[in-house]
């Protein structure tokens, strides 16, 4: 498993570069992250983020896209224009999450 | 001194504009043939892809108001459910297997044909009706989902779709 240095933090990573240690992720960290693919933080990409952070271990998997609307309570609408394009694979990097694998 | 220092490894989210674009032609109107359109149409605009649906015959059913929440699933000519197609015509068969396979799809998460239509559009893709299917049931605009753009031709969908990947379901 490789490792990789973001803003200082060593981080084990799998090959795309998404982080595998659920518990190496800090709050500083997500930022970084968010920064090296282009997202500036609001309180609103953190609502996001936090719903992530707390559904994974309680769930077993990252949520979907319609987890994060439908469970998360973040419209669809605003997950794209928060996350723009990719926003199911944007938020699990920035939440130190792996991607999700459910279909919808 | 010269140091070398290790690029960190960072997933790639494709260009800002790839210029890909996806056109889905809806033909049936089955329940289970509802699905792999808008599953595929929902995947690719979660990828960045300018998608665009268009309904077309059978697949009329899927946007028509009087149909949509009630498409329905028969084993009749589906050899896939692996039971004797006999089975399949006696009354009642069509409603419970319909029943079953719309409890297999909630289990799952997976929404029904009408918010799965809704969750489409909030990711920012596109529906079309077509002009003939629509003049054959004779239908207008106010009888057809909110969501839908417009009722357009053959050509005009193959215009807007210019240079797009096209499935046919």
């Amino acid at each position: 498993m490789p490792t990789t240095t973001i803003d200082s933090h060593d981080i084990h990573v799998d090959d795309e570069g998404f982080m595998t240690q659920y518990d190496e992720w800090t709050q500083d960290l997500g930022t970084a992250l968010a920064a090296q693919i282009g997202v500036e933080m609001s309180p609103e990409h953190w609502k996001a983020i936090h719903f992530l952070r707390s559904d994974f271990p309680e769930h077993g998997e990252t949520p979907t896209l319609r987890r994060v609307a439908t469970v998360g309570g973040i419209p669809t609408k605003q997950l794209f224009m928060l996350f723009p394009k990719k926003p199911a694979k944007k938020m699990a990097y920035i939440a130190g999450l792996p991607k999700p694998r459910g279909c919808v | 001194m010269i140091t070398t220092e290790t690029a960190p490894i960072i997933p790639s989210f494709g260009e800002e504009d790839s210029g890909r674009k996806l056109a889905i032609i809806c033909s049936k109107g089955n329940l289970d043939m509802a699905y792999p359109g808008l599953i595929l149409a929902n995947a690719a605009l979660g990828e960045g892809v300018e998608t665009h649906l268009f309904f077309t015959f059978w697949g009329f059913d899927m946007i028509n108001k009087k149909t949509m929440d009630d498409l329905k699933f028969t084993m009749l000519g589906n050899t896939a459910t692996h039971l004797p197609q006999g089975l399949g015509g006696l009354p009642g068969m069509t409603s419970m297997a319909t029943h079953q396979m719309k409890k297999s799809i909630e289990e799952i998460g997976v929404p029904e044909v009408p918010e799965f239509l809704q969750q489409i559009v909030d990711s920012g893709g596109h529906l079309w009706a077509c002009r003939m299917s629509a003049d054959m049931q004779h239908l207008e605009a106010e009888d057809l989902y909110d969501e839908v753009e417009a009722i357009i031709s053959a050509s005009d969908f193959i215009e807007k779709t210019d240079g797009a990947q096209l499935l046919f379901i």
